[in-house]
């Protein structure tokens, strides 16, 4: 079993061979997936040592305390934190080969080709068909060719790959046709369109596929089983929202708190009592959040993570409303309303109107709060579902 | 403790916001004892009675369990454990409105006296009393005093230690044996120990808000005391002693939270209205899950302010008043939607659901309210008002 101590020894000997401030960046990333320090709980071979997971801050922390360079998660998060748990699990050997490395040093970027227009929360009524070729010529018999929109896309002008859900079968109930692939976003057929959205930038994109060739072999999971495929996709998206480590005053509260400071001329005893009740609500909500990861660390994962989503859109929501009003004059203006598309996302920069706005996506994104209060009312409280019309129906008959 | 320096910028601690195995052994056996001897059922028949307490449940609780005992040292004859292990049992104390008094004699008037000279024969008795569970002790404040604010100072001690004054709504009051009475004397603040049977001591009991706590109006009139504590020591004394009960009583109310959020949702499931569980409306669903959410936020608030409290961490004063801000409107939030999600049999006498509005309500007054925590928050980390 991989200790602590042993994977202190592993860190000095990847540092010693390949000395950060000497080596190129994707090389000493490169040298660390090798060497099984990328993220400890994965295989050998794949990045890992079969370690436990809480050990990885063991490795980051002696890479930051040496000066190593990251792989900017920031950047690469669709990837990290939902392709590649999922490739693990339902990848075969080939798949996992091929793809993880250069996903984790972020050579390759994904993207997530799951919602559309038409299907929103209810994200298992979409409509993008994959059909199995018949026939073809000689070798590319079993191709799927898959039609459809898909929005939302964070990164997908980036992106090399995505992870994709498609109907396979509209005669079953809509989980039940649903298969799960990888699509090479530089095929032909993939058209990614900006979608600007309202802070004026465009962040997201609708993409656009129309006869998308995608070979059997890139199927992940069995044909019809994507909705089960998915769930650990979207698992480990809830997850990663909830897993960050922040400071005392880290984030938005934080900005809020210095503007306070900054601007002594703009307060008032309304203003006060609010943002004394948002710093309560921050610093609760980040103790949860610090909560939550000892207990992953010590391997008892609680409901929590669902929770904390919701929250944070919450708090992002009230905290910059709050900042726009307590910044009066200042807080009508607005930085710039030029169209550009951004690599990620930084809640936290720019100024107060921006992050008014884009706050204002954080309860939608990822999952509405709506969807994520039904989650938790379902899951860990186990209150009853509401009663459905469309779970024994063919998706075709399905009104839409 | 805080000597009032700002502590914006200072790293924060790493608290522990689990429970330990220790804390879990203790609960199951808590929890067991009220689920044979403070049931809803129970505690509902006892509260027309005259009796202050359950004599019987609170001698289960603090002797045979050794809970009265956890905050004091094992050489003054206690279990030598800490806050975390106290706030484990607040918790279960919340959980059933349970009818003793340990937040008031086994955490307040216990931190009280640690916070004097043990060495002192005066301090240390009392203590071994209080912690052995046979004696009942209480601060003499208002139970709605914060820690932070000025010392309370309604009795006077004369140069001969004659005790005159009335202090008012001190909680447990009735069922207490020993009183530990801030007072102003002539050199300043002072501590003092006077039993409540001693003569020129009167006990009024009043008609309290929450039945399972009962209040008291106490008046010295030339009672005599034993000096406990004098100056800086008796403020600090009394300091520490309301600031660790505003901490753990945040373990309190998360108990109280969580009685009502399960109590509703077992409800709410069963209950058909409209020919389905009630519980199956999103309506009502949602506003079921964000609560939820609170408490597993209370929980890790009030986990935050016993650890800080049990480590003595320099950040004790804004865990607790982060912990106490937050803690006190989700218990009566939490007992108010019990009430609303269980219809009209809420409102009703026989069903307990009152008790927890009652004690959840009192508790959100009790060591302060929300707006002065978040006011001594203010000037904790310096977001200063206008």
């Amino acid at each position: 079993m991989t200790d602590a101590e042993d994977l202190r020894r592993r860190t000095a000997e990847l540092l010693a061979a390949h000395p950060p401030a000497e080596t190129e960046r994707l090389e000493f990333l490169r040298a660390r997936f090798d060497a099984g320090l990328a993220w400890v709980h994965y295989p050998e071979g794949l990045g890992g040592l079969d370690a436990p997971r809480s050990l990885q801050a063991v490795v980051d922390a002696e890479l930051a305390a040496a000066g190593a360079p990251g792989n900017d998660p920031g950047r690469i998060g669709i990837g990290l934190g939902m392709a590649a748990p999922t490739i693990l699990r339902f990848g075969t050997d080939e798949q996992k080969r091929r793809l993880l490395r250069p996903l984790w040093t972020g050579e390759e970027v994904w993207c997530q080709l799951f919602s559309e227009p038409g299907a929103g929360s209810d994200l298992a009524a979409l409509a993008t068909r994959a059909v199995r070729e018949d026939g073809g010529e000689a070798g590319s018999a079993g191709d799927w060719i898959v039609d459809g929109q898909k929005v939302w896309t964070s990164s997908a002008h980036l992106a090399r790959w995505a992870i994709l859900i498609a109907r396979t079968d509209p005669g079953l109930p809509k989980h039940r046709g649903i298969s799960y692939f990888i699509c090479d976003m530089t095929d032909p057929g993939v058209e990614v369109r900006p979608l600007r959205q309202i802070t004026g930038e465009a962040e997201f994109n609708e993409v656009f596929l129309t006869g998308v060739r995608i070979p059997d072999s890139r199927r992940l999971g069995e044909v019809g089983e994507g909705w089960k495929v998915a769930q650990t996709t979207l698992m480990n998206e809830r997850v990663a929202i909830g897993g960050a480590r922040i400071p005392r005053e880290g984030g938005m509260i934080g900005v809020a708190a210095a503007d306070w400071r900054a601007r002594p001329e703009l307060r008032t005893h309304d203003l006060h009592q609010r943002l004394l009740t948002l710093w309560v609500e921050a610093e609760v909500a980040r103790l949860t959040g610090e909560r939550l990861r000892q207990q992953l660390t010590k391997g008892q994962p609680g409901p929590e993570g669902s929770g904390m989503k919701l929250a944070f859109a919450r708090l992002a929501q009230e905290i910059s409303g709050w900042e726009v009003e307590f910044l009066a004059e200042d807080g009508l203006t607005y930085d710039d309303w030029t169209m550009r598309r951004p690599d990620g996302v930084d809640f936290t920069g720019r100024e107060a109107g921006y992050r008014y706005l884009r706050a204002k996506g954080n309860s939608i994104e990822g999952g509405t709060s709506e969807v994520l209060l039904n989650i938790v009312a379902e899951r860990v409280l186990g209150l009853p579902p509401e009663p459905r019309t469309d779970k024994d129906v063919a998706w075709k008959d399905l009104p839409r | 403790m805080n000597d009032g320096t700002p502590l914006t910028g200072t790293p924060a601690p790493d608290p522990d916001l689990l429970y330990s195995q220790e804390e879990d052994a203790l609960r199951d056996a808590v929890r067991s004892l009220f689920a044979d001897r403070s049931d809803p059922a129970t505690v509902l028949a006892g509260l027309e009675s005259e009796a202050a307490y359950d004599t019987a449940l609170w001698r289960a609780l603090a002797t045979d369990i050794g809970a009265a005992g956890l905050l004091v040292p094992e050489k003054l004859g206690g279990a030598g454990a800490s806050a975390r292990e106290a706030a484990v049992v607040l918790e279960e104390v919340g959980r059933c409105v349970a009818p003793v008094p340990y937040l008031t004699s086994a955490v307040i008037a216990v931190t009280a006296l640690l916070g004097c000279d043990h060495d002192q024969e005066d301090v240390a008795a009392p203590l071994a009393a209080l912690a052995g569970g046979g004696t009942v002790g209480v601060l003499a404040v208002p139970l709605p005093t914060a820690p932070g604010g000025p010392a309370p100072s309604a009795v006077r001690a004369a140069a001969d230690g004659a005790l005159t004054g009335r202090v008012t709504s001190v909680a447990d009051a009735a069922g207490a044996g020993l009183l530990l009475v801030p007072a102003e004397g002539p050199d300043g603040p002072a501590l003092y120990a006077v039993e409540a049977a001693a003569d020129g001591v009167r006990t009024e009991p009043v008609t309290p808000l929450d039945l399972t706590r009962p209040l008291g109006h106490l008046t010295f009139d030339g009672a005599r005391g034993r000096l406990l504590a004098t100056g800086d020591r008796a403020r600090t004394a009394v300091a520490g002693a309301l600031l660790t009960g505003a901490g753990l009583l945040a373990s309190e109310q998360l108990g109280v939270a969580e009685w009502c959020l399960a109590e509703t949702v077992r409800h709410t499931a069963e209950r058909t209205q409209f020919g389905r569980p009630v519980g199956s409306f999103q309506a009502l669903k949602h506003r079921m899950a964000a609560l939820w959410l609170e408490v597993a936020s209370a929980r890790a608030a009030a986990r935050n302010a016993a650890d800080a409290l049990a480590t003595g961490s320099a950040d004790a004063p804004v865990a607790v008043a982060v912990a106490q801000a937050y803690c006190a409107p989700v218990a009566v939030r939490a007992a108010q939607e019990c009430i609303q999600l269980h219809g009209g049999i809420g409102m009703t006498w026989e069903h307990p659901a009152h008790l927890f509005l009652k004690r959840a309500k009192s508790d959100e007054l009790a060591l302060g309210s929300p707006g002065r925590h978040r006011e001594a928050l203010a000037g904790l980390v310096a977001l200063d008002a206008p």
